[in-house]
């Protein structure tokens, strides 16, 4: 996946947009992880020439926030909610449950490309804790057996 | 006759779009349309039938009871919906409740600017507009409105510094960077009534001499970010933004900023320097943001929900607002019960109530069989607040005095079974990925406070360690430069206050009073009560536990790995965790 050449030429809505508007380091980074679902060397190195900000600068900003992505993620990214009340209603069963299935650890994807997990901070659904988001969608009140059964049906739909 | 589907993040996850369609589906011959979050989130997804006026209200409704919703709706046939009504005690979870902040959550869509406007939207605005700002600063004055985010400061105080700064470019900023673990009303006022929003901060603009507004709000609430956006839209059609607003003088725009994910950004002038498209890392005061916030300009920085309280101030007078709380605590305050708790979801009550009013009345008391232990208030930065202080009343002072804050709102409930040691270990692991480093003492000193209560929770605590992690408490607390540094130790020094006895079980003893440290606790099987039903056996990940059918089983504590699986699955209790 990573040896994908990357399109720099999809970025330049986003930089022409952007690039000469103060402040918009942050959403420009936005964008372009939108557009290849992480931020690709070869992006910042692009979005350093048109802005004029350094790449060490970007690299500084892109560190500092968890959103950002340095890799490419699996095409379903779970995001388990580490919020307090996931904490109290059971999410590390819920991440022991994920890991044993997919096995992969925090911050990893599965070698089939299909799943990446990263655990996150509050989501702030905590009345249906434990949380978690699979891209845009949320799923509550997990359980083990629930875990298993919605990355089943994910890994289902994706063949 | 129309029917209205509650959806909020919290509804949708719980499946109110699938409902949605479902009905959809039976082509009811009567309007179906959507509302943000009620707030009785554990009884989502939730259906309101409102005929005229009267409201028949169904909880917990799942795709397949669309055909009995239908069949309600077009025969008035309610012997299949009668499970799904709401019952009496679940209405008073509202009906207790004082909505200001609220008031719109979960009646009116929040797509659509006319339902806002029918519930007198945008006349507080109006009505600013004919005063003079003077005059505006002196009705929030009057209220006693405080900064619902946390500090508690007095909001008129905070705009009169911005309208008195000198610059002619000042900025309006509303903070939705809800980090809080715990806290989602912010989220749910942007979901559920965005020109709320909108209107307060148009209110507040006008106040300080605002041209621009700004909402810096998490990425992680992309609804919230979707519905804000489109009640912008709407807003500006309508003339309610731009220039010359309402026929004044009066000109504000309005832009969306979305983070990145990092708490401290919650904190205002690391907010700013996000906003400006750099690492979140706080800045020194003074000077204060109402002198150089924004690109150095004047700037003034509320959060969601003191904003959301601004338009029924305006409207409904400040003696009015402060007529509810204490002395020194004004209004209502938006708090978001969950944890252990029966009933969770969203609570607005005035200030001068109790936590037992917000736990117990309101909230139904403890899911489990187990006894209530403590409420954790103000997220990382606050405390836990034990069950002998339940009749603490919910002003910001008394709060304050026992360790935690009143914070955003969030509180999280927790019984018997929740390790106190592992809570402040779970907040610190918090902070200290959080903190931004600039600062040497939350830097490190957060870290090798986690490092210490992750030996303490293994069962590697010596003598001394209690002593040594309060001293980091106040190094830390003295250090800091921020709001989330100087607070970071609070969930340490209140668990260490109030729950003392635990640390020093879990250091002396090596036992975990609640069981919940892994490390420190053994399952066997009671041999009494086992029927040899292999279940446990069977849902052992690493064939730890034997026996033949309907013989009692053994566990065998080298192989086990103490997941718990058995303990969760045994019918009678013969799993002992111990």
């Amino acid at each position: 996946m990573a040896d994908k050449a990357i399109d720099l030429s999809l970025l330049d809505g986003v930089l022409d947009e952007y690039a000469s508007v103060k402040g918009s380091l942050i959403t420009i980074l936005q964008h372009t992880q939108d557009i290849y679902g992480y931020l690709p060397k070869e992006a910042i190195e692009r979005i350093s020439e048109r802005t004029g900000i350094a790449t060490s600068e970007i690299m500084g900003v892109g560190t500092f926030y968890t959103q950002f992505r340095f890799e490419p993620v699996g095409k379903y990214l779970i995001m388990l909610c580490q919020g307090t009340a996931c904490h109290v209603n059971g999410s590390e069963l819920i991440l022991q449950t994920i890991k044993d299935e997919l096995h992969i650890e925090d911050g990893q994807t599965t070698d089939d490309g299909l799943f990446s997990l990263k655990c996150v901070a509050c989501l702030g659904c905590c009345s249906l804790s434990p949380v978690m988001m699979i891209n845009e969608d949320t799923y509550g009140s997990l359980t083990p057996d629930k875990t298993k059964k919605i990355l089943k049906e994910l890994r289902e739909a994706a063949v | 006759m129309r029917v209205v589907i509650g959806q909020g993040s919290c509804g949708i996850a719980a499946g109110a779009e699938k409902v949605r369609k479902a009905l959809l589906n039976e082509n009811i011959s009567v309007p179906i349309s959507i509302t943000g979050c009620i707030g009785m989130c554990y009884l989502e997804p939730i259906v309101d039938i409102y005929d005229e006026d009267k409201l028949t209200r169904l909880v917990k409704v799942s795709e397949s009871d669309a055909p009995a919703i239908a069949e309600y709706i077009q025969t008035g046939d309610r012997s299949k919906i009668e499970n799904l009504v709401v019952t009496d005690e679940d209405s008073e979870f509202l009906s207790k409740q004082t909505r200001i902040a609220l008031r719109n959550c979960g009646i009116i869509n929040p797509e659509i600017i006319e339902e806002y406007i029918e519930k007198d939207g945008y006349t507080a605005l109006k009505k600013a507009l004919g005063m003079t700002p003077e005059e505006v600063i002196e009705i929030i004055k009057t209220s006693g409105l405080a900064g619902r985010g946390g500090a508690g400061f007095p909001t008129w105080f905070k705009w009169n510094a911005a309208r008195n700064s000198e610059g002619e470019e000042k900025y309006l900023i509303c903070n939705a960077d809800e980090g809080d673990p715990g806290a989602f009303m912010d989220r749910a006022v942007i979901e559920s009534d965005p020109h709320n929003l909108i209107e307060g901060m148009l209110i507040g603009a006008y106040a300080i001499g605002a041209k621009h507004a700004v909402v810096y709000v998490r990425a992680e609430y992309p609804l919230a970010i979707k519905r804000l956006k489109n009640a912008l839209e709407q807003a500006r059609e309508k003339g309610i933004i731009g220039n010359n607003i309402f026929g004044s003088d009066f000109s504000c725009d309005f832009m969306i900023k979305a983070g990145a994910g990092a708490f401290v950004c919650g904190e205002e002038t690391a907010l700013i320097e996000s906003l400006e498209g750099h690492r979140g890392m706080p800045r020194l005061k003074p000077p204060f943001p109402a002198q150089s916030g924004f690109w150095r300009k004047p700037s003034n920085i509320n959060n969601v929900e003191t904003f959301a309280n601004v338009a029924w101030i305006i409207n409904n007078g400040g003696e009015a607002f402060a007529a509810m709380g204490t002395e020194g605590s004004k209004g209502t305050k938006v708090f978001a019960v969950t944890g252990k708790v029966k009933r969770s979801g969203l609570v607005e009550i005035p200030m001068g109530k109790t936590l037992r009013d917000v736990i117990f009345d309101i909230g139904g008391g403890m899911k489990t069989d187990k006894p209530f232990k403590a409420v954790q208030m103000g997220g990382p930065s606050g405390g836990c607040i034990p069950a002998s202080l339940i009749d603490t009343v919910i002003d910001y002072k008394a709060l304050g005095a026992t360790g935690a804050i009143m914070g955003s709102g969030g509180m999280v409930v927790m019984d018997e079974s929740t390790c106190m040691v592992g809570m402040a270990k779970f907040f610190l692991d918090f902070t200290a990925k959080e903190s931004c480093g600039k600062c040497i003492h939350c830097r490190i000193g957060t870290k090798r406070m986690l490092e210490m209560l992750e030996r303490i929770t293994k069962g590697e605590g010596k003598d001394g360690d209690i002593e040594l992690l309060e001293e980091l408490c106040y190094a830390i607390k003295d250090g800091a430069l921020c709001g989330l540094g100087q607070t970071a130790p609070n969930p340490v020094l209140t668990t260490i206050k109030y729950f003392r006895d635990e640390y020093e079980a879990h250091i002396k003893d090596k036992k975990c009073p609640a069981g919940e440290c892994s490390d420190l606790i053994e399952y066997s099987i009671n041999k009494d009560k086992c029927k040899g039903c292999t279940l446990c056996a069977r849902n052992c990940p690493v064939e730890a536990i034997t026996g033949s059918v309907k013989q009692p089983h053994v566990i065998d504590t080298n192989k086990c790995i103490k997941c718990g699986k058995c303990y969760s699955v045994c019918r009678f209790d013969a799993v002992v965790k111990a």
